[in-house]
């Protein structure tokens, strides 16, 4: 019997990857829980939607129009599953959620190429109707084609502040400035490692130079105070990098502080993780071609490694090869060494990325006691210290277990990093010592009648 | 600690039968050091249902559990904290009439024990529970079972008792025990030695590695109860709930979730780990649609299991060792001592303290497995 093989993730590492498994002649099943192939940044429009690709992807038209067709043609051996949540694995079986319909199936090899989420750090009012992430206030732009506000105000530290103000301000919709945690000397400094992929740095520079000329103030080196409102976000203020206090206007802000993996399945896998100092953040430990510590299990893109679309694509289709190489099939070195060169390019790229646009773990460390920091659970910063403190948590799951931090309807995907540097504070230890969030299934929600379903004998095998 | 210690007692296991073992102890004015491999409550005290229940149990179990009750109530007194314990009641629904039989016998059981339950036919049912249960044959209400967070009452015993005096030591397992003319000699995976006059063997669902130490078998069995908890839905569920045969348990908190369980999960416990199954999950949420039709549009948010110790006769060992003199066992709860721990802390001090305890815990001796012929290995 031919293997079984499942990607999860149909974004640009997932795609890639399939694709190349078809071109060798394997069969894959195919899982993304959207509608159409194409993940976050080529996101396809909701249907009854024809705007053209290049006024919804700009610069990247040409990649997005060429990884949504990257599946035709191959309908016989790659079997895409749309609309189809993998909400659990449990040894070699993933369970599904298909549109509310349960499945399971199981498998050989597994290459999860799961994506990246937005990272936030609470501040004061961040629970305001009219605070949103900043790749969501980006979503909502590109594909529903609406701006989350008339003058929205970006905060954070991310490659994608700028970039999105810019999308927006294109867009003709109020942007009412840009504020940046990273200083510029910061950015300065990051500039040698940048110029690895002179085309991406040249891209940003040109979305910042755009907005100084649009008359958009962009500061860098803030630290965001609070937002303010009653019923609705009203301003923004925050410091100055001069340390004099200021007061935007705006009715929305879009906060991001970079990206996050979504990694909960490798972790239910029994995946072995490690810390990653650069993006401040815990990873799934893989070799240089995604394989992780259980064998047979590839993780490719921004899920294994935070480092954008170009990667995620080189990096899917660098898993397949592996899985090739592992199942004993031919793979063509000077393709698997040329990959190795290009990612190397864009990793010193990203160490750049890194440097100008770094997580500013010390603004969630010095959150006052009342903001609140889990929102599905409504638990306050000082809630979390007071754990640390007063009951002993040693760690965030022990954290987490004495004051719901993380324990909500998100599981911790939204607060769980600012939670960990609280942790981490109050222990005062560095963060990786406050350790990491364990995964539980379902890694999303997921209906008890769905559940039950399952039960009901209505499962199938691939 | 470092060197060679003394206390009059020392502690195997930071559950919620140590941790409030730790605090009556030093009560009683004993010096008490506890050892707790992970951290106190991180096993099944911490992980458990939160059933704080009566209702059910083996009649020999009863008087243990009616000890426990009261001292639920007296936990901000005693720990400073209520831990979420609320009296809701438990409801053990029967669907046919064999189960409700069982119900009424197990009913007039208790009532010449003292505990007060209320049967109940379909309609009284529907009539105190209107849309929320259906096809249920009938059941039985003890009014003054409830339910309490799990996560906090080990911690809050072990930091009562750290506040007491007691030296609670986490990280810090166990490796060997002997016992001597002097006392027994403890020596934990750091290199500690601590010379102690007694020893409570609390260890879980591992307590009978430590038994073996001392020569006495005990057939312990690991298994692993399936759990789940959903999305905030509004409060409808004042009481908490067990259905006859299916196995099936579920409560609502007041902040919306509903926490249910049935059937078991995977658990290794040389490796200390234990993870939900997805099949049993599956089956339990489908017991759930049936029992709580309102309830199957929740969304389960979270599943986790935990390590438990069972016996075959589903009661535990408790009592003094049948070897050796100042040793007391009280493990292999068999799924049900979140709700006794508080009771097990009095009951094991006693027993070091006064040799006797006034509580009858006969048919606990570890002695039974003995008898039924089981060797040591
Ligand atoms: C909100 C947001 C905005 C972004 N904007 C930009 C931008 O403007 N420019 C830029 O260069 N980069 C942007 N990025 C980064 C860029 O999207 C990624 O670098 C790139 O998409 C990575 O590709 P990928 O294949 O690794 O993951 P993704 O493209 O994220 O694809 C992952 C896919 O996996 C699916 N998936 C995940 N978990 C499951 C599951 N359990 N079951 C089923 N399916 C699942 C998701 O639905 C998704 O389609 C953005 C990222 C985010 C999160
Ligand atoms: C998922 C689940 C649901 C349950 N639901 C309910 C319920 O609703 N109601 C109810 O009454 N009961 C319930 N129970 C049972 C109840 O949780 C247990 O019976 C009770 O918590 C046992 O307490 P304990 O202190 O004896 O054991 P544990 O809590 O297991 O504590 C024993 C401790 O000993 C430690 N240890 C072991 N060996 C060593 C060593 N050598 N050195 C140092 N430390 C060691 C372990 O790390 C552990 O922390 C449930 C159990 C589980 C797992």
């Amino acid at each position: 019997m031919p293997e079984r093989i499942i990607i999860v993730g149909a974004g640009p590492a997932g795609t890639r990857a399939a694709r190349i498994l078809a071109e060798a002649g394997l069969a894959t099943v195919l899982l993304d829980e959207a509608a159409g192939n194409g993940g976050q940044i080529y996101r396809r429009q909701p249907p009854g939607f024809r705007r053209p690709y290049a006024a919804l992807y700009g610069t990247e038209a040409g990649k997005a129009e060429r990884l949504h067709a990257a599946l035709d043609g191959f309908g016989g051996l790659i079997d895409h599953r749309t609309d189809t949540l993998v909400w659990s694995l449990d040894g070699r079986r993933l369970m599904l959620n298909t549109a509310g319909r349960a499945d399971s199936l199981d498998f050989d090899r597994l290459i999860l190429a799961t994506g990246a989420m937005d990272r936030v750090i609470p501040l004061p009012g961040w629970t305001l109707p009219g605070v949103f992430a900043l790749g969501g206030a980006q979503v909502a732009l590109k594909h529903q084609a609406c701006a989350v506000g008339a003058k929205t105000c970006f905060v954070g530290s991310s490659p994608l502040l700028p970039y999105v103000a810019y999308q927006y301000a294109r867009a003709g919709a109020g942007v009412a400035g840009v504020v940046d945690t990273t200083p510029r000397s910061a950015k300065l400094g990051a500039l040698p490692d940048l110029l690895a992929v002179p085309g991406v740095t040249a891209r940003g520079l040109t979305y910042m130079a755009w907005l100084a000329r649009h008359g958009i103030r962009y500061w860098h080196g803030a630290t965001p105070l609070r937002v303010e409102g009653g019923e609705h976000v009203t301003a923004l203020v925050f410091r100055t990098a001069g340390g004099a206090e200021r007061r935007i206007d705006c009715d929305a802000v879009a906060l991001g502080y970079g990206l996050k993996c979504e990694h909960q399945l490798a972790d239910l896998a029994g995946c072995a993780f490690r810390f990653d100092s650069p993006t401040r953040q815990w990873v799934v430990a893989q070799d240089d071609a995604g394989r992780t510590s259980v064998d047979g299990l590839y993780v490719a893109g921004d899920g294994a490694l935070i480092r954008g679309a170009d990667a995620a694509e080189l990096a899917g289709e660098r898993a397949a090869l592996a899985l090739l190489a592992d199942l004993g099939r031919p793979v063509d070195a000077a393709r698997v060494a040329q990959i190795g060169r290009h990612l190397a390019r864009i990793d010193r790229q990203r160490r750049g990325m890194d440097k100008a646009f770094a997580y500013p773990n010390h603004l969630a460390q010095s959150l006052a006691d009342d903001v609140i920091l889990c929102r599905c659970e409504a638990v306050t910063v000082g809630e979390v210290r007071r754990a640390v403190t007063e009951q002993g948590a040693d760690d965030i799951n022990r954290a987490k277990a004495f004051c719901r931090v993380g324990m909500g309807r998100c599981q911790g995907r939204v607060c769980g990093p600012a939670a960990a540097d609280v942790v981490a504070a109050a222990l005062g230890r560095p963060i990786e010592a406050a350790g990491r969030l364990r995964g539980q299934a379902p890694v999303k929600p997921v209906p008890v009648a769905v559940l039950a379903q399952a039960e009901l004998g209505e499962t199938q095998s691939a | 600690m470092t060197g060679s210690d003394k206390v009059d007692v020392a502690i195997i296991g930071g559950g919620t039968a140590g941790c409030a073992a730790a605090l009556e102890l030093r009560r009683r004015g004993l010096s008490v050091a506890l050892f707790e491999r992970r951290t106190v409550g991180s096993q099944a005290s911490g992980v458990n249902y939160g059933g704080v229940r009566q209702q059910g149990r083996d009649p020999a179990e009863l008087p243990l559990s009616r000890r426990s009750r009261p001292i639920w109530d007296r936990l901000p007194a005693l720990v400073g904290h209520d831990c979420e314990f609320m009296a809701t009641g438990h409801l053990k629904l029967a669907y046919t009439p064999e189960q409700m039989a069982e119900l009424e016998a197990w009913s007039a059981m208790a009532a010449e024990q003292g505990v007060e339950t209320r049967l109940m036919g379909a309609n009284a049912l529907a009539e105190a529970y209107p849309g929320l249960i259906t096809n249920a044959y009938g059941g039985s209400l003890c009014p003054t079972d409830g339910q309490a967070n799990p996560r906090l009452v080990a911690p809050a015993f072990a930091r009562a008792a750290r506040r007491a005096g007691a030296a609670i030591h986490e990280h810090e397992a166990v490796t060997g025990a002997t016992r001597d003319a002097a006392g027994f000699r403890i020596e934990t995976e750091r290199g500690t030695r601590i010379l102690a006059q007694s020893l409570i063997n609390v260890a879980g669902a591992w307590a009978d590695h430590v038994a073996r130490w001392f020569g006495e078998f005990a057939p312990i069995q690991v298994l692993a109860p399936n759990m789940l908890v959903s999305e905030p839905v509004p409060y409808r569920l004042p009481v908490n709930i067990g259905v006859c045969g299916a196995g099936l348990y579920v409560r609502q908190i007041p902040r919306g979730n509903l926490i249910f369980g049935g059937g078991k999960g995977w658990a290794d416990r040389e490796a200390i780990r234990a993870r939900p199954l997805v099949e049993v999950s599956c089956q339990a949420s489908a017991q759930l649609a049936r029992t709580l039709p309102w309830a199957a549009n929740a969304a389960v948010i979270r599943s986790w299991t935990g390590i438990e110790g069972y016996f075959d006769d589903d009661i535990p060992v408790i009592g003094l060792s049948e070897t050796t003199p100042g040793l007391v066992h009280a493990f292999g709860f068999s799924g049900h001592g979140f709700q006794l721990g508080p009771a097990i802390g009095e009951i094991v001090s006693e027993l070091v303290v006064e040799g006797k305890t006034t509580t009858p815990i006969d048919a606990f001796s570890i002695r039974r497995f003995a008898r039924a012929g089981h060797q040591a290995a």
